[in-house]
């Protein structure tokens, strides 16, 4: 496996793999009178496309649009506001994914707090919350859960361990974020015109590929489902073309080595056990109805909005235009705070602090003055 | 018995002495130093190198090193790097109170045995004792003074088409460090690359006239330490993606966790920039060291004025690299 992925990025094949895509792309131009358009759902996958220079070498020829993957990205200021008051209170340690640190609230981030002295802990290993709070009995345990369905997984894990330990001071707050609902939402709005999407590999490893037949179904659009290594990523641009230039419908398993038919069904036995589906707000959108997952009320104990009552005003209002970012409308260099007053040591919204966010993307490794 | 440091230690009355006679001079060798309050050094030319670096790594034992081993070696490879012959230590520790004396033992061998294989001598120290919780365990200060010889060093002086050399794999040391500190939640059998490069480096200057800069990418890793001396001398630079040499476990560990090994840090590596006509003999030289094997060309310089840093990624496309931004790692170093 290990061999494969070393031959994903090895120049010898991807340079004509690149070559290959854009051959496809000027055909389909010609056919068409447009270069093709594609949005990759997925935050790693903005990354990845910045960081191998793919967006780069394509910038010609094929329109890839960043999507609204990037779980901190979407995350409503109102629900980040919530996240940093609940920091505030006494007793209690946070537990965190390193991105949300600098995340900016209304008034400070999750930095600032831990500065002024409150116990926020950022966690590579989130099963490692729990420990925590076994660790410390006197003290409330929170992890804040933000994620899609890749991360939602681990965050019913966390449950799963802290019930079978019965650690009573352990919770999460549930912020997680689905696929499906806000691609539904972007095709109902029809604001951005797509020839299909570059579908998440690891999101489909736990849903499979017929989840997206709604999209041939229903919306009439192709997706490709795709990992992550430069020439994975050229081989789904391609079969992404190619199905848009003959003008076919449909959902195309570009990483069948590790993507199946219906999904992780062990994970979906998790999901059916701890969790329901809720509304969640989205940054730039509001609410979108069933776009999130919840715990379920027999697990209120570890359900941290159940338990913490934390108040926040209105949301300080600023230009950050990250709503429209990840809504693909705009493309980060549009927004007038990119690179002047929002860097990513100084960030006016998500997108430019979270590793998956497009104009951190966009900022570490598309900024051009050469 | 575990015997501990308490506050006494650090007062100045018998238990301090006691210290002072039985572990740091006898592990460090200079007793007659020790009786004054500062020690006399005898230099054997007018222009010296002074550096000083204060060392907070946790946790204090990592694999391929410790708090002891880094605080002479990270000194030390200042004053390599900088194109003297270091010659000179002074230390001063703060150690918490509650830290186990058999564990300081251990920190202060390895410093010794270190300044050994090196040859510096460690003339000066101080220590103080902070009350528990006021300090994490040990933290040490190690300042070097380091000769410059006549006719030996680097000139400054950069061309277009001179060779960025790395002398080996980057990003060992911090990887090594996060799966130290147990939250990784996944095991990663690599060491630091801690180590004292002095001997290494003496030996290129001595046999090169070529060399440009030496620097060593220890702390935001090699891009950021490339960053400084793109703006620092107005060259532009290009590195190779694919030229980089990167281990396996730490390309894993990064894919993993989002990290960039560009930006990782490195404790036993330099970047030596060198002219084109000379690079092939540096590297020779290089690769006689143990810590100098796996040294390779990573790109050159392609410009004058500009001050960045580009960076050719395996699809021909390049990218500017920028300082480290905004990332968040635990103490490293």
């Amino acid at each position: 496996m290990l061999e494969i992925l070393k031959q994903s990025n090895n120049p010898e094949i991807c340079k004509p793999l690149v070559e290959a895509v854009i051959e496809k792309a000027k055909e389909f131009q010609q056919k068409f009178g447009r270069k093709p358009a594609f949005m990759e759902v997925c935050g790693s996958h903005t990354m990845a496309l910045a960081r191998t220079g793919v967006k780069q070498c394509l910038k010609e020829d094929v329109n890839l649009i960043s999507g609204p993957g990037c779980p901190v990205c979407v995350t409503d200021q109102r629900s980040i506001d919530a996240m940093i008051a609940l920091a505030e209170g006494e007793d209690r340690i946070i537990c965190t994914f390193g991105d949300m640190m600098r995340v900016p609230g209304s008034n400070k981030t999750l930095l600032d707090s831990k500065i002024a002295g409150k116990d926020i802990r950022v966690l590579y290993s989130p099963v490692d919350a729990v420990k925590i709070a076994e660790e410390n009995p006197d003290k409330e345990v929170v992890f804040l859960g933000v994620g899609f369905e890749t991360t939602i997984p681990i965050l019913t894990l966390m449950i799963g361990e802290a019930e079978k330990r019965e650690i009573p001071n352990f919770s999460i707050w549930m912020t997680t974020k689905l696929v499906e609902p806000v691609l539904r939402f972007l095709l109902d709005a029809g604001e951005v015109n797509l020839d299909g999407f570059l579908l998440p590999g690891h999101v489909s490893i736990v849903l499979g590929e017929d989840s997206y037949q709604y999209l041939v179904d229903e919306y009439r659009i192709s997706g490709v489902i795709t990992g992550f290594e430069t020439a994975e990523i050229l081989s789904g641009i391609y079969k992404g073309i190619e199905l848009a230039l003959h003008e076919k419908i449909a959902i195309v398993n570009n990483h069948p080595a590790v993507v199946s038919k219906t999904g992780n069904q062990v994970i979906h036995q998790w999901f059916d056990k701890y969790l329901t589906e809720c509304d969640e707000a989205w940054r730039g959108i509001g609410i979108i109805a069933n776009s999130g997952l919840d715990l379920k009320p027999e697990y209120d104990q570890f359900n941290a909005k159940k338990r913490f009552t934390v108040h926040v005003g209105e949301p300080r209002k600023t230009k950050c235009r990250c709503g429209e970012v990840i809504r693909g409308l705009i493309s980060p260099t549009e927004c007038l705070l990119f690179g002047r007053a929002c860097q990513p040591m100084n960030p006016i919204g998500p997108c430019m602090v979270s590793a998956e966010g497009s104009c951190a993307a966009h900022y570490q490794y598309m900024r051009e003055s050469f | 018995m575990e015997q501990y440091i308490n506050l006494a230690h650090g007062d100045g009355g018998e238990l301090s002495h006691r210290l002072i006679r039985d572990l740091f001079v006898e592990a460090f060798g200079d007793g007659k130093a020790a009786m004054f309050d500062a020690a006399e050094i005898t230099l054997t030319s007018q222009q010296i190198a002074v550096s000083t670096d204060s060392f907070v790594i946790k946790p204090i034992f990592f694999p391929g090193g410790s708090i002891g081993k880094l605080a002479v070696a990270g000194t030390v490879n200042d004053l390599a790097v900088s194109g003297a012959k270091p010659a000179f230590l002074t230390c001063g520790f703060v150690i918490e109170e509650g830290f186990s004396i058999s564990d300081l033992k251990i920190i202060v061998s390895d410093m010794a045995n270190e300044a050994r294989k090196t040859g510096v001598s460690i003339v000066a120290g101080d220590t103080k004792v902070v009350e528990r919780g006021s300090a994490d365990g040990v933290y040490i200060n190690t300042t070097g003074i380091g000769i410059y010889e006549s006719g030996i060093g680097c000139s400054l002086l950069f061309e277009e088409g001179d060779a960025i050399i790395v002398t080996g794999s980057i990003g060992d040391h911090g990887v090594a460090v996060l799966a130290a500190r147990g939250e990784l939640g996944i095991t990663v059998p690599i060491e630091s690359d801690c180590a004292s490069l002095n001997r290494m480096l003496g030996e290129v200057l001595h046999h090169s006239g070529g060399v440009r800069i030496m620097r060593d990418p220890t702390r935001g890793g090699l891009a950021t330490t490339l960053v400084e001396i793109a703006e620092d001398f107005h060259i532009t630079m290009k590195i190779n993606e694919i030229d980089l040499p990167v281990k396996e476990e730490v390309h894993g560990v990064c894919d993993l966790l989002g990290f960039d090994p560009l930006y990782l840090a490195n404790e036993g590596k330099a970047i030596i920039i060198v002219s084109n006509e000379e690079k092939e003999k540096v590297l020779d030289i290089i690769r006689e060291f143990p810590e100098g094997q796996d040294a390779v060309i990573i790109g050159s310089i392609t410009g004058k004025q500009k001050g960045q840093l580009l960076l050719e990624t395996p699809l021909g496309s390049k990218r500017l690299l920028n300082r480290l931004s905004g990332t968040m790692f635990p103490r490293i170093c």
